[in-house]
């Protein structure tokens, strides 16, 4: 019997992503999301401009490649292209989602765009090496604030689901994290409800993904996952900021 | 012979747009291309079509792409400021070699420039629309009748050369009412095999791409591009010819700058003077051949542009300075009058 096996959704190839890097878990999480709702021949994935940036080699469903932040415009045309048989994912960095693509962003999710955004909240750019994000937290020592994020002079991060969540567009916005098997679980069941979203005709579904880059953080693996326990959970709380349906249900 | 209708450019543009196929339109609102994005407005939704007034320029550019990579005829419209926000876009479609008609409704520049027409936009379209080795097949009307015309043309050059086909007009083109006859042939949108619209389990999962990280791969999908557009130089270059047979001198102009420099040929003729013109309607390819034929046998060129001189450059290219090449030019907003240019005929024939 075979009780773990790589999902057909995901390719045979050796992912670039470094040593401990949570990438991988997300990338799978979709591809056996995929698997289970059975969609892979009809999903277009959009890749970002970052270090998922060759994610469009990892999924075996269609894949396109969209500009540094253009994404979600891109996957507007996809979806409308064909709504009925499209089912489209981006899938983004917090560089690309919440700084160069934030009106992309923004006005899909405004738009209520039936479209499913993966998220990945790694609180620094780490294709480039390790700048400071929109995400990056105060004091937080980067290529690029040496000397901590000063918040006087580079402001404060973005909390995107959050600021999202004031819209009256989108259909829901939920934030997890992937540093231990429960909230993998949890994550994984919230990238399932926002592809089911898209399928049910709801709209616009965020998962905002709290995620560990050891290399540039200049940390093990194992302190990584703690430091987004310890540093960003509080800054980033975890959870539902939106989900209209439910909300309606609920009435 | 086939009904006529009073339309505007920029509405002839809309509806054969629509005649061709193109059932998804991305814009932003701008002067003075405000009608295409109004018509499509109002006639998509009526057909089953997508209209969406993007967020900005580069989201609409970007929507496009999105749709050209589902293998459907896509379209934007903008003016020169909205071009340049769209130049990242319309890299990354070259890139990817994805098919999209692009229009550029030209107003003066740079900056915010004017809304009163221009051609300032010719070094833009034809050389340096965004980073990298690439080039849009550019299309200059210089009637309403050719605003629809080119653009039915322009979505089959865009679908078998898998490229940006850009119609380049201006602020006069898509304003004037010309009667217009829709009557022409379509020709069917070539299969797409290479088009992200969902494996259905049956094939390898496409790739719309233009990210190549070995520069072994990277030069050989330029090369390869270069060889089509060579192809395109060599099959679709067009160009008018207007009393060429005889002449001693030259125009060179295209757009509303052709219009008003045939004017000027009647008035020089009457005059006596051997005048003709070479009007470019592909200004990339740019019909090169044309113009060294002409500088065998006339004495002198005139390029009529509205703006700095730009094409004049490519003239010259042609003619390998073989005569002298003069530019008579209005810019900002400003075109040149029919006497400027009969001014300049007889300058040259002196």
């Amino acid at each position: 019997m075979v009780v773990f096996d790589r999902p057909h959704a995901m390719a045979e190839v050796p992912m670039h992503y470094c040593p401990g890097c949570t990438h991988g878990i997300v990338h799978r999480l979709v591809a056996e999301v995929i698997d289970e709702l059975g969609i892979e021949g009809k999903t277009i994935g959009v890749a970002p401009v970052g270090c998922s940036v060759m994610a469009y080699d990892y999924f075996n469903c269609d894949m396109i490649e969209a500009a540094h932040g253009r994404a979600p415009a891109v996957a507007t045309g996809v979806k409308r292209a064909d709504p009925e048989n499209h089912i489209v994912f981006t899938y983004q960095g917090d560089g690309d989602l919440a700084s160069i693509g934030m009106a992309e962003t923004v006005h899909s999710a405004a738009r209520n765009e039936n479209i499913t955004i993966i998220f990945i909240n790694n609180a620094i750019y780490g294709m480039t090496g390790g700048q400071m994000a929109p995400t990056s937290l105060p004091g937080q020592v980067t290529q690029t604030s040496p000397y901590g994020r000063d918040t006087n002079a580079c402001g404060f991060p973005i909390r995107v689901c959050e600021m999202l969540s004031e819209l009256d567009g989108p259909e829901y916005l939920e934030r997890v994290t992937v540093n231990s098997v429960k909230n993998i679980k949890n994550a994984k069941k919230a990238i399932k409800k926002a592809f089911q979203n898209q399928i049910d005709g709801k709209g616009f579904s965020l998962v905002e993904v709290l995620s560990s880059c050891p290399t540039n953080w200049g940390m093990t693996p194992q302190n990584a996952l703690k430091w987004i326990d310890e540093k960003m959970i509080p800054y980033y709380p975890l959870g539902v900021y939106k989900d209209r349906s439910a909300k309606e249900e609920n009435k | 012979m086939a009904e006529k209708i009073l339309m505007k450019g920029n509405e002839a543009i809309a509806e054969a747009a629509i005649l061709a196929g193109c059932r998804h339109y991305f814009g932003y609102p701008i002067t003075p291309q405000t009608e295409v994005a109004a018509y499509m407005a109002k006639k998509m939704p009526k057909i089953g079509g997508t209209f969406l007034q993007a967020e900005s320029e580069i989201a609409a550019i970007n929507m496009v792409y999105g749709v050209a990579s589902t293998g459907k005829r896509v379209m934007t419209s903008s003016s020169s400021p909205g071009i340049s926000l769209k130049g990242e876009g319309l890299s990354y479609l070259a890139g990817a070699d994805l098919p999209a008609l692009v229009v550029n409704v030209q107003r003066g520049g740079p900056g915010l420039g004017g809304i009163q027409p221009s051609q300032s936009d010719y070094f833009q379209a034809t050389r340096g629309a965004g980073h990298g080795d690439f080039h849009m097949i550019v299309l200059a009307p210089s009637s309403v009748q050719e605003m629809a015309e080119l653009t039915v043309k322009g979505f089959e050059l865009a679908d078998t050369y898998r490229m940006t086909t850009m119609i380049l007009a201006d602020g006069t083109m898509g304003q004037m009412m010309e009667p217009v006859s829709l009557d022409f042939a379509v020709k069917e949108a070539p299969e797409k095999p290479w088009a992200t619209t969902g494996t259905k389990m049956e094939r390898e999962h496409n790739i719309v791409n233009s990210l190549f990280l070995a520069p072994e791969a990277l030069e050989k999908f330029n090369f390869a591009r270069y060889d089509r557009y060579r192809v395109i130089e060599e099959n679709e270059t067009m160009y008018e010819e207007y009393m060429m047979d005889d002449a001693e001198i030259c125009i060179a102009a295209f757009g509303i700058a052709a219009r008003v420099a045939k004017n000027a040929i009647n008035e020089a003729r009457k005059e006596g003077i051997k005048v003709g013109m070479i009007r470019p309607i592909t200004l990339w390819p740019f019909p090169k051949a044309p113009f060294a034929k002409a500088a065998e046998k006339v004495k002198s060129i005139i390029s009529v542009e509205l703006s700095m001189g730009q094409m004049i450059e490519d003239v010259r290219l042609a003619t390998e300075c073989k005569v002298p090449v003069t530019l008579c030019n209005r810019v900002g907003g400003m075109i040149p009058s029919p006497e400027q240019v009969l001014e300049a005929i007889r300058n040259a024939q002196k």
